[in-house]
């Protein structure tokens, strides 16, 4: 899709060429859903994490700097998301409220906001904080806008896999913020979002099968089929699981953490065998996996910061 | 054609009218502009003033 052949696709579409020429509707909170700000308040959580987690010290404002420029980062590859995507949001209920598809926001008008803020946040993060997290914030806007939305979600089954990537950078640019380097931790953290996007994804995808399949979007269970989805998401639990514990052994957590992750582990695999193991209808055992695994992710990472970065913030902040 | 009809027309002249809905949209829109750049004006300040000359330099 391209600017220039933007009043051709909307015709196609059935849609009113007319309206692009009319002022726009659009408010300002049409333009802040754009940015998808539940997304976004993961990311800025996953991102204080590892910016809380990381050796060294950083001045508050700086700090804050870096988490504003995260977050309108993603906020801005949320927008180019949505501009491209617009045709299929109209066909899925559960977007097809969103400022494009319903004609509040014009394709363009998406385009040019997520465009604009991905170069303000790349730009004031590189020269405000350090060149490297500016680098990983382009490349994670770049990934999830091209590599995943106009690549692989309409061509792979294994889109949200790959394309997973994008969602588990925050927390290493958070600690590229303080360091201006990388280490195993931030991969750690990185692995353990990773691979929690699949079985998380894939649960919401096998109770509105129908509706990727209608858009056309080759989720895994509409090209593969329940049974097999299933299976993946066992799989992709049962991996998850010791990745996740793994902080605690290698040293970089507590007991606490320890123990945190252990039990929220053996829950999401209790969840991810019922979703293997259920009968039709699956749809309940795949709502509490999707419900749990926000939980799962919230309570590793918040147990972390408590655990590690808490009191490396507040001697921060002291000094 | 009376002339109280013709004064309650929009002028052909005026150009695009806007509603009162685009104008709400519009000011909405303005004020969200407004604040960030307010804030990207305080931003810089702040930074400068905590940075002092190293805001000049660019590490990894």
């Amino acid at each position: 899709m391209s600017l220039i052949s933007e009043g051709a696709e909307l015709r196609d579409q059935g849609l009113d060429i007319q309206a692009l020429a009319q002022p726009s509707l659009a408010s300002a909170g049409d333009y802040i859903a754009l940015l998808k700000p539940r997304v976004m308040s993961l990311v800025v959580f996953t991102a204080l994490v590892g910016l809380a987690v990381a050796p060294g010290s950083l001045h508050p404002v700086t700090a804050f700097t870096a988490l504003l420029c995260i977050a309108v980062g993603a906020g801005a590859s949320g927008a180019l998301n949505m501009w491209y995507d617009a045709d299929i949001d109209a066909k899925m209920t559960r977007t097809a409220r969103r400022p494009v598809p319903a004609g509040r926001v014009q394709p363009g008008e998406a385009l040019a906001f997520g465009l604009t803020l991905s170069v303000f946040s790349v730009v004031i993060l590189g020269l405000l904080v350090n060149v490297l997290s500016a680098a990983l914030l382009a490349f994670t806007i770049f990934f999830y806008a091209v590599v995943y939305t106009m690549w692989l979600k309409r061509s792979t089954p294994q889109n949200i896999v790959i394309g997973g990537a994008a969602g588990a950078f925050p927390p290493m640019i958070g600690w590229a913020a303080v360091t201006g380097s990388m280490s195993l931790e931030p991969i750690l953290l990185f692995a353990i979002i990773f691979i929690w996007t699949p079985p998380h994804f894939w649960a919401l995808a096998l109770y509105k099968t129908e509706d990727y399949a209608r858009a056309g979007i080759p989720m895994l269970p509409v090209v593969a089929g329940e049974v097999v989805t299933r299976r993946h998401i066992l799989l992709y639990t049962l991996l998850l699981v010791p990745v996740g514990i793994a902080p605690w052994p290698l040293g970089f957590a507590s007991a606490l953490y320890g123990a945190t992750s252990v039990v929220t582990g053996a829950i999401m695999l209790l969840l991810a065998w019922q979703v293997f193991r259920e009968r039709r209808p699956v749809e309940r055992a795949c709502r509490n996996l999707f419900a749990f695994s926000i939980l799962y992710l919230f309570l590793l990472f918040a147990v972390l910061l408590v655990d590690r970065g808490w009191g490396g913030l507040i001697a921060r902040i002291a000094a | 054609m009376s002339i109280g009809l013709v004064m309650d027309e929009p002028n052909k002249d005026d150009g695009i009218v806007l509603t009162e809905a685009q104008k709400r949209a519009r000011r909405s829109r303005s004020i969200a502009i407004a604040v960030s750049l307010a804030v990207l004006v305080v931003l810089f300040y702040v930074m400068t003033l905590v940075k002092g000359p190293m805001i000049l330099i660019r590490p990894m």
